[in-house]
């Protein structure tokens, strides 16, 4: 570990049922890096983000945040005889780590949505708004009562500079839902950010986007970066964004990871090209 | 409109409002039904925004409204029925146990802290529950705590199954009004309060909620106590309001009847939630009594199909046509307010304004 990393997952594996969805995936994200992980449909990225943002309990392994344990779990209950993955003990005898999403969002992992999850009935504004709730210091007496009335004014303030930064300020009072696709990636991005977030989780953010919206994306995620000192880590199937951005590349293939480099090397690792492909190798 | 227009704008239109009340008293009978309506839609319309409160803004379908106002109703008698006709009251039980009478205020919201207390104790295990077990679980507490009060063995506390009467009620229908209004103005600042927006936020989407690091266990027991507070204080005027009180009027159907007011008047609006009241209570007990008079004739033509009972049915095929019209109740999810009024008299009133050369939008 030469540079600070700021998330480090080890060991995890994911198992439903007898399905095992992220099997024994290792992997660190350094800080100011962007990190991509791709790979095929059904991979086990997404899984693998819920594990790191609490959605669901790892079957086995654990996670770093900053050098301190945030995640950590071993085969329980009827796991325990179902449990097909590595490490069978490593974890046991330590203790079990299971946060809720909202206790890694508050540590300062922020995340946004394969297929976009704003909340429908509120407006532009009102979304990032609503994120700039977690870092609140008043309690329901002293908001009911406007004590807090200086914060308040804070949050508004905030939630209008991120705004201007995802250039939405024209369209601040419609309703989130009425967006355009793409505007509705930005604000989700936005709103995550407002949530004052080191390290920021994004689930294919160019999904469904044409390759003009794709070019801006790209510029925008290594604009927000560097103004906002940010760690990044993104799941992506855009090729050209993925290539054109990240430092790392990590590829996954039926919950197991195949390989790990730059953008060559990940374009030229023959086991990347078979996992896409299916057997190109072999003629 | 500016901020502080607007507040006086709403400052005006509530002092109108209670000097109408205030007026209305001096000049109408005391016995007209329109009081009746007036202090019941009340009462209903603070409860119907306290069940709004959860229902509507934080997506939680609870059905112990009932339950909840049962706690208050009793915790209001309880303390305050005066020592010296406790004797009375409690005959059977050597005049109960508690032996001391505290103020009708202090007693009020002594009531919404018992139903918040219990709410808390309740929404512990239950909020785990989502949409229909929840509303499932709910409504058996709220079954239970009715027999419960009922059981005998806790006679000396609620006087069993027999009437709790003899607390003090009140006659002016200024004062339903008041407490209702401030309560009703209280949940209305915190619905507008950064807590409001993370409820209705748990109510658009609780995983992306969760996400935004809202707390989503924390923030539904917030809602349920709050709720169930000013349920409880609800229930204390409800007591005052009927004089005596019996554990096995609060019957699950109270609920539905708070469920359908909150239905017809826009899941999500708190003035709708209010005017649905007063049109439901004086549906239901006031403009529809005509129909129950069995001796209705027109011209020679005996109207034969009407009797005691007919205006239930009309009742119930306005409620179905309203919500086949109104699929999203009166109000739907907006409210009320002086610039939306103006704003519907402007658009309607458009073409006049038009004919006489210049329309005022700003």
């Amino acid at each position: 570990m030469s540079k600070e990393n700021v998330l480090k997952v080890e060991n995890v594996t994911m198992q439903f049922g007898g399905v095992i969805a992220v099997d024994n995936l290792n992997l660190e994200v350094n800080q100011g890096e962007i990190v991509s992980l791709i790979g095929p449909n059904g991979a086990g990225k997404t899984t693998a983000f819920n594990v790191i943002t609490g959605v669901y309990a790892p079957t086995n392994g654990a996670v770093y945040y900053k050098g301190s344990k945030i995640i950590e779990n071993h085969p329980q209950g009827k796991m325990k005889k179902l449990y097909r993955g590595e490490n069978p003990v490593m974890y046991t005898g330590h203790k079990v780590l299971a946060p809720t999403p909202d206790k890694i969002t508050a540590l300062g992992i922020a995340r946004t949505f394969q297929n976009i999850r704003l909340f429908k009935s509120q407006t532009v504004f009102e979304n990032i708004l609503i994120a700039k709730h977690l870092r609140r210091t008043s309690n329901v007496f002293t908001a009911t009562f406007r004590l807090n009335a200086k914060e308040e004014a804070r949050m508004r303030e905030e939630a209008e500079e991120l705004l201007k930064i995802v250039d939405l300020t024209d369209v601040r009072d419609e309703l989130a839902t009425s967006l355009p696709y793409g505007k509705q990636r930005h604000l989700e991005i936005a709103r995550a950010l407002a949530t004052q977030p080191e390290l920021l989780l994004l689930d294919e953010p160019a999904a469904g986007m044409n390759p003009q919206e794709t070019l801006e994306l790209t510029e925008f995620i290594g604009r927000i970066r560097d103004e906002f000192g940010l760690t990044i880590f993104m799941i992506e199937h855009h090729m050209d964004l993925v290539m054109e951005i990240s430092d790392r590349i990590y590829v996954l293939d039926f919950g197991k990871s195949i390989a790990e480099g730059n953008s060559e090397e990940i374009r030229s690792n023959p086991r990347v090209i078979e996992a896409y492909l299916g057997g190109a190798q072999d003629e | 409109m500016k901020k502080q227009t607007k507040i006086i704008w709403n400052v005006g239109l509530i002092a109108a409002l209670l000097l109408l009340l205030f007026i209305l008293e001096q000049v109408v009978p005391s016995s007209s039904m329109l009081f009746m309506v007036l202090k019941k839609g009340a009462i209903y319309a603070l409860v119907a925004v306290s069940m709004n409160l959860l229902n509507g803004f934080t997506g939680l379908f609870s059905l112990g409204q009932a339950g909840f106002m049962l706690l208050g109703a009793y915790t209001y008698a309880i303390l305050t029925i005066p020592v010296e006709s406790r004797a009375s009251v409690y005959q059977y039980f050597d005049g109960g146990i508690v032996q001391f009478a505290i103020p009708v205020p202090l007693a009020l919201i002594a009531g919404g802290v018992v139903a918040a207390v219990f709410a808390f104790l309740i929404g512990l295990p239950v909020l785990r529950l989502k949409s229909d077990y929840l509303a499932i679980a709910t409504l058996g507490f709220a079954e239970i705590i009715r027999a419960v009060f009922q059981w005998d063995k806790l006679g000396p506390l609620t006087n069993g199954s027999n009437l709790l009467r003899n607390f003090p009620t009140f006659q002016s229908v200024l004062y339903p009004f008041i407490v209702a209004g401030i309560c009703i103005g209280l949940i209305v600042l915190l619905i507008n309060s950064t807590y409001g927006r993370a409820f209705k936020a748990i109510r658009d989407d609780e995983i992306a909620a969760e996400a935004m690091g809202i707390n989503l266990a924390h923030h539904k027991q917030l809602a349920f106590v709050i709720s169930s507070f000013f349920a409880g204080v609800s229930g204390g005027l409800l007591a005052m309001y009927q004089t005596t009180i019996q554990a096995s009027m609060f019957k699950s159907a109270m609920t539905y009847e708070i469920l359908l007011i909150v239905v017809i008047g826009g899941i999500g609006s708190v003035t709708g939630s209010c005017i649905g009241s007063f049109l439901f209570i004086a549906c239901s007990e006031w403009w529809l009594r005509f129909l129950d008079n069995s001796n209705l004739y027109i011209g020679d033509f005996h109207l034969s199909f009407m009797r005691p009972g007919f205006r239930k049915v009309v009742f119930s095929v306005i409620i179905m046509a309203i919500v086949l019209f109104y699929r999203k109740g009166l109000m739907g999810d907006r409210e009320f307010s002086i610039e939306g009024a103006r704003r519907f008299f402007q658009k309607h009133f458009k073409k006049k304004q038009a004919v006489e050369g210049g329309s005022s939008h700003e």
